[in-house]
């Protein structure tokens, strides 16, 4: 904690975190993309395929927003202003699976492509 | 969150934490964000931005792909390459992947090392971790070659739905554009870290403003993100 006695008048406070701690995470980042590889190497499918990819995914991106991102160190006003407006995508994509499934249903219908 | 110790020049009580915190930083006056610098808030409001720009590419995607009559080309089988005779799946975006990891941690690193002022580290973690995103970038652009070369279009493919090839170039061209705006950013800041600029507290050339090694963390924080994109780019669109 030298640089508080030079850091001029800051307005912020910031985190220090042994390195060891980057190298960890690094290492698990490592291995959840080479699981998730794995998932495609093997050749999974269907539903199993598509929960380990989810899994793997928000894994990763928690550990990198959490960790890398400094986020888990951050006053909660802060946190839920950046994590919570993402997450109503989730209602996007609630109303995109229906409009498509009406796409499909329209296209088999009047194009006859259907089976 | 263990220590508010403000160093604010008028406020100096601590604040509270959890949802009382939450509720009284949104609740009181002037600035929500209390610990964090403007820089530092409004990159974060910038990659909230950026995340509904990736996040309506990806609902386009699902989109297409669910509402095509045609199947979907495999990407398994896609972006496949011959090693040594045989076929293996997938084989440059894993290995993009982990380039694109290996860039984050060292830019993590970067970081820390900056807020304990040691100038020639920081600078060399960075200078590694653009290396790192100029690599990610001409593995892409092989694979573009690749792919364009195999005859996939924007507006179609020799494997089936059409919509495959303007989805797959727009996402990761748009994604390849941040990383290389990711590189340029990183080079410029590493630069300054190199010459001082944050020791000496040098005026930056156009806002005139002090430099501050914050800047290597507000860096970092768009550097992640563009790693961040790409984990849900890599899980939605090349291995579902």
């Amino acid at each position: 904690m030298t640089q508080q006695a030079t850091q001029p008048a800051a307005q912020t406070d910031h985190q220090e975190h042994p390195i060891k701690l980057y190298l960890v995470v690094w290492g698990m980042l490592f291995v959840l993309s080479l699981f998730s590889y794995m998932v495609d190497y093997v050749g999974l499918h269907g539903y199993l395929r598509w929960s380990l990819i989810l899994l793997f995914m928000i894994l990763k991106a928690g550990l990198i927003v959490a960790i890398f991102m400094h986020m888990a160190w951050e006053r909660l006003a802060l946190i839920y202003a950046i994590i919570l407006p993402p997450l109503l995508v989730l209602v996007f994509v609630a109303m995109m699976v229906s409009e498509s499934h009406y796409v499909l249903l329209s296209r088999m219908t009047f194009f006859g492509t259907g089976p | 969150m263990t220590d508010v110790v403000e160093t604010e020049t008028r406020i100096s009580q601590p604040r509270p934490d959890g949802l009382r915190g939450f509720a009284s930083d949104w609740a009181s006056d002037q600035r929500t964000f209390k610990n964090v610098s403007w820089g530092k808030a409004m990159m974060w409001i910038f990659l909230l931005s950026d995340t509904f720009v990736f996040g309506c590419f990806l609902l386009a995607y699902m989109s297409a792909r669910m509402s095509t009559t045609v199947p979907w080309p495999n990407p398994s089988e896609v972006f496949a390459l011959n090693i040594g005779g045989t076929e293996v799946p997938l084989i440059l975006i894993a290995i993009m992947t982990f380039v694109l990891i290996s860039s984050s941690g060292t830019m993590a690193m970067a970081v820390n090392f900056g807020y304990r002022r040691d100038r020639r580290k920081t600078a060399l973690l960075m200078l590694l971790t653009a290396f790192f995103g100029a690599t990610f970038v001409g593995m892409q652009a092989f694979e573009w070659t690749k792919l364009i070369s195999e005859g996939v279009r924007p507006w179609g493919n020799p494997w089936g739905a059409p919509q495959f090839g303007s989805t797959f170039f727009m996402i990761t061209g748009f994604h390849g554009t941040h990383v290389t705006i990711g590189v340029i950013f990183l080079l410029i800041i590493a630069r300054k870290v190199w010459r001082g600029d944050f020791d000496t507290e040098k005026r930056g050339f156009f806002t005139s403003r002090k430099g501050h090694y914050e800047i290597v963390e507000i860096t970092g924080l768009y550097w992640h993100f563009v790693d961040l994109v790409w984990v849900f780019i890599f899980a939605f669109f090349y291995l579902w």
